[in-house]
């Protein structure tokens, strides 16, 4: 057990003695996952927290370590499960990066427009559960029905709803079917308005402002020498977004604004996460738009020509040799990757989800290393909710969008 | 200019036949470092002014069995976030004696990232205020993302290992698998 | 507002669930305890969630308004274990959580029931290592298994409808016959 400072003495004029301890434990209705909290606490106000983390530890790198690089997909997925997405493209982007293929421009786009719906899924989960936590269920209601037309956009593209495992390295294993098209539209045309009625709900509503503002608050310094990053940081005034600063899939041509708080208390961070949201339906729009003034071949290509990773059509693996060979060896794990290490980062939902990826030219990462924005920050949650109530707590704790799954790798 | 070269000639002129060595990949150098100046290096690149690494992105451990002397390499990775540049230090440490100085007084995030090298790799960060387990249950006595030790848990009596071509035996006649 | 203007309708067509068989007469009815007791104990579970990880996010979802489960009588979700009848755990327990799983179900009252949701839940799912308990019921008793990764709300409803059924044909002597007795022996539980 982490070394807790037991029943601090309280000063002379207190009613209590010594704080009492209290366990926010493992299972917690308003703990996002499975994360625990001892807090000292003097009547409602906090003196001091100590987390643990670890109660749902799954040994990822260790997998990675023997596993061949198309079966890490599936792990990464289980990182930020609530935008699966994002952590699939960041691996694949990783390897194609090491490997060094080229993707088309569509395969690009196509990304995007993934990639900014995995984080508008992320966002809505942790706006509505916000609100559930601070009592109001109303707006987690509206909310969850339209991430279903989020789910069963990613079920037309892969075939699953929540652990994705979208794309293969090298881009995708099917071109988006009009299915897929008229379901993405159809988000894209009833969402807005969904999430202009959320934001009608919240935004200026007194209870929920009394609740969040002035909660949690941490200032850009601190915030930077606790290694934040994502939306957190930037509710706290620095404007570090991967996607700007390390563009990626194409991001560079595309424009888009990044929201900045001041406080980087819990309303900032709302209110930064629903900005996000709107700067991503921008995004999907302008991807869509790109991809109608691609021309000719380019139109058309939603894979690259990498044969040592990209598994050839069926019926080439039936007639044609070559291509019976690289299915073999794609499948059974024996493609020899260079060796070298590389450091690839992303913006996930949560931050800057970096992939430390060492190979020695086995078959198989050496060392897989996931640099996982929300332990870093988790860090962080007893300097916020020092002398702050019991409820503040749990707010800070629901609004910094912790995910139990990237916590614990 | 800041460029990994600058950094490099920063770091040598600095701290000299503590340097140990470099390499660059795919716009990224690592530089090889002395283990007993860690924190030197890291407060270097925190205060000079034209350095200014002040964001620690990343800090981890990767086990090398066959490097005798040298097996266990702490990297960390730190970011300038003004001029958008990273840069990466290693530094090795021999198996029977992995002892490292802490960062975790001069950049925060160094905490728990500390923990969790100690809790998978057995790495003694001297002077970190509570380097306990993080990740893996406070009894357990081995450091499991060291190569010698398996994924899987050896104690489990449950699995069919003839089903799954493990071991046992079997007898297709006269063959014997 | 979601829905433009759409008309307001009455729901006429309410399903009312049927009466068990008994002896009727004027003024009295007479019936099996335990038909009348399942009846009401199966359309007013209420589950406890125990969330690990991503197949929580799909209970999320089944709670929500498309896959809705409070139509099955388990519109109160009380994360307390004293009060609830259903232990629906979900996602994956590692070896540090089974000492925190046990204590939550020594804690629930009797008559319980246990809903392994997941592959990880059931079996230990897609992770075969140090860390990871290779299914729940190497530390607790568990009535159905709902395997898949994660399961569709479907699925999850389909196994509140097992449980469902498991209560409504449960005897009400169940609890203290020796069978149960041995079964929670054997799981050092007493």
């Amino acid at each position: 057990m982490a070394e807790v400072k037991q029943n601090i003495k309280l000063p002379k004029d207190s009613l209590e003695k010594t704080t009492q301890t209290i366990n926010l434990g493992p299972t917690h209705p308003a703990t996002h996952g499975v994360f625990q909290n001892i807090l000292e606490i003097d009547g409602e106000r906090i003196m001091q927290a100590t987390p643990t983390v670890g109660y749902i530890h799954r040994a990822f790198e260790k997998i990675a370590e023997r596993k061949p690089l198309y079966q890490v997909t599936p792990l990464t997925d289980r990182l930020n499960y609530c935008s699966a997405p994002i952590n699939n493209i960041g691996w694949h982007l990783t390897v194609e990066k090491f490997v060094g293929i080229d993707i088309p421009a569509r395969a690009q786009y196509l990304r995007v427009i993934i990639m900014e719906l995995a984080r508008i899924s992320d966002h809505l989960i942790c706006n509505s559960i916000l609100g559930v936590d601070s009592g109001a269920f109303t707006g987690f209601l509206y909310i969850f029905q339209y991430r279903e037309l989020i789910y069963e956009i990613y079920e037309e593209i892969c075939g699953s709803r929540l652990t994705t495992n979208i794309g293969r390295i090298g881009g995708f294993e099917r071109d988006f079917s009009e299915t897929a098209w008229a379901k993405i539209n159809k988000f894209l045309d009833e969402f807005p308005r969904v999430l202009k009625e959320f934001e009608d709900l919240f935004n200026r509503n007194r209870i929920f402002i009394e609740r969040t503002q002035g909660v949690g608050g941490i200032s850009a310094e601190r915030a930077l020498a606790y290694g934040f990053t994502g939306p957190n940081l930037r509710a706290a005034g620095v404007d570090y977004d991967v996607r700007v600063q390390k563009p990626y899939c194409r991001y560079e041509e595309f424009d888009f604004k990044v929201p900045v708080g001041t406080t980087g208390d819990c309303y900032d961070r709302y209110l930064v996460r629903n900005e996000e949201m709107w700067q991503s339906i921008s995004l999907i729009k302008q991807a869509i738009q790109k991809i109608g003034e691609l021309k000719g071949e380019e139109a058309t290509k939603y894979h690259a020509d990498a044969p040592d990773f990209y598994l050839p059509l069926k019926k080439d693996v039936y007639t044609k040799m070559e291509a019976l060979i690289y299915h073999f060896k794609i499948i059974m794990g024996e493609v020899d990757i260079p060796a070298g290490e590389l450091y690839n980062a992303v913006e996930g939902a949560n931050g800057e989800l970096g992939y430390y990826f060492i190979s020695d030219g086995g078959r198989s990462a050496y060392r897989l290393h996931f640099r996982r924005p929300c332990f870093i920050y988790y860090q962080a949650y007893p300097e916020l909710v020092e002398g702050s109530m019991l409820s503040d707590a749990i707010l800070t704790m629901s609004s910094l969008n912790l995910i139990a799954g990237e916590l614990d790798a | 200019m800041l460029n990994s070269k600058f950094v490099l000639d920063k770091l040598i002129e600095k701290f000299g036949e503590s340097v140990f060595g470099y390499e660059e990949q795919f716009d990224m150098m690592a530089i090889y470092g002395d283990k007993e100046l860690n924190l030197k290096m890291l407060q270097f690149l925190y205060d000079d002014e034209d350095l200014a690494f002040r964001f620690m992105t990343d800090l981890t451990a990767i086990h090398y069995p066959n490097n005798k002397g040298e097996e266990l390499v702490v990297t960390y990775l730190l970011y300038n976030m003004p001029k958008n540049f990273h840069i990466r230090l290693k530094f090795a440490l021999d198996i029977n004696k992995p002892d490292i100085y802490t960062a975790s007084k001069l950049h925060a995030t160094a905490n728990w990232l500390e923990r969790e090298c100690y809790d998978f790799y057995g790495v003694n960060f001297v002077g970190h205020p509570n380097l306990i387990r993080v990740m893996n249950v406070d009894e357990m006595d081995y450091f499991p993302m060291r190569k010698e030790f398996p994924l899987e848990d050896q104690t489990r009596t449950d699995k069919d290992d003839e089903m799954f071509g493990r071991g046992g035996h079997f007898n297709f006649g006269k063959f014997s698998v | 507002m979601i829905h433009n203007k759409r008309p307001v309708t009455h729901n006429t067509n309410v399903k009312i669930v049927d009466m068990p068989e008994g002896v009727q007469g004027e003024g009295f009815m007479a019936m099996q305890f335990s038909k009348v007791i399942g009846l009401a104990r199966k359309n007013s579970i209420w589950p406890l969630p125990f969330a690990t990880s991503c197949c929580g996010i799909e209970f999320m979802a089944t709670m929500g308004s498309t896959y809705d489960l409070s139509r099955f009588g388990s519109e109160r979700l009380a994360f307390t274990p004293r009060q609830c009848d259903l232990l629906m755990v979900m996602g994956t327990i590692s070896k540090k959580m089974a000492p925190v799983l046990r204590q939550v179900y020594i804690q629930m009252a009797e008559p319980r029931w246990v809903v392994a949701v997941g592959a990880c839940a059931s079996s230990g799912g897609i992770f075969d290592t140090y860390s990871v308990l290779q299914g729940i019921d190497q530390v607790i008793p568990v009535d159905v298994y709902v395997p898949g990764c994660p399961p569709r709300p479907e699925a999850i409803i389909d196994g509140i409808m097992r449980v469902q059924d498991l209560v409504e044909n449960e005897s009400l002597r169940r609890r203290s016959s020796p069978e149960y007795v041995e079964l929670l022996k054997s799981y050092g539980i007493s």
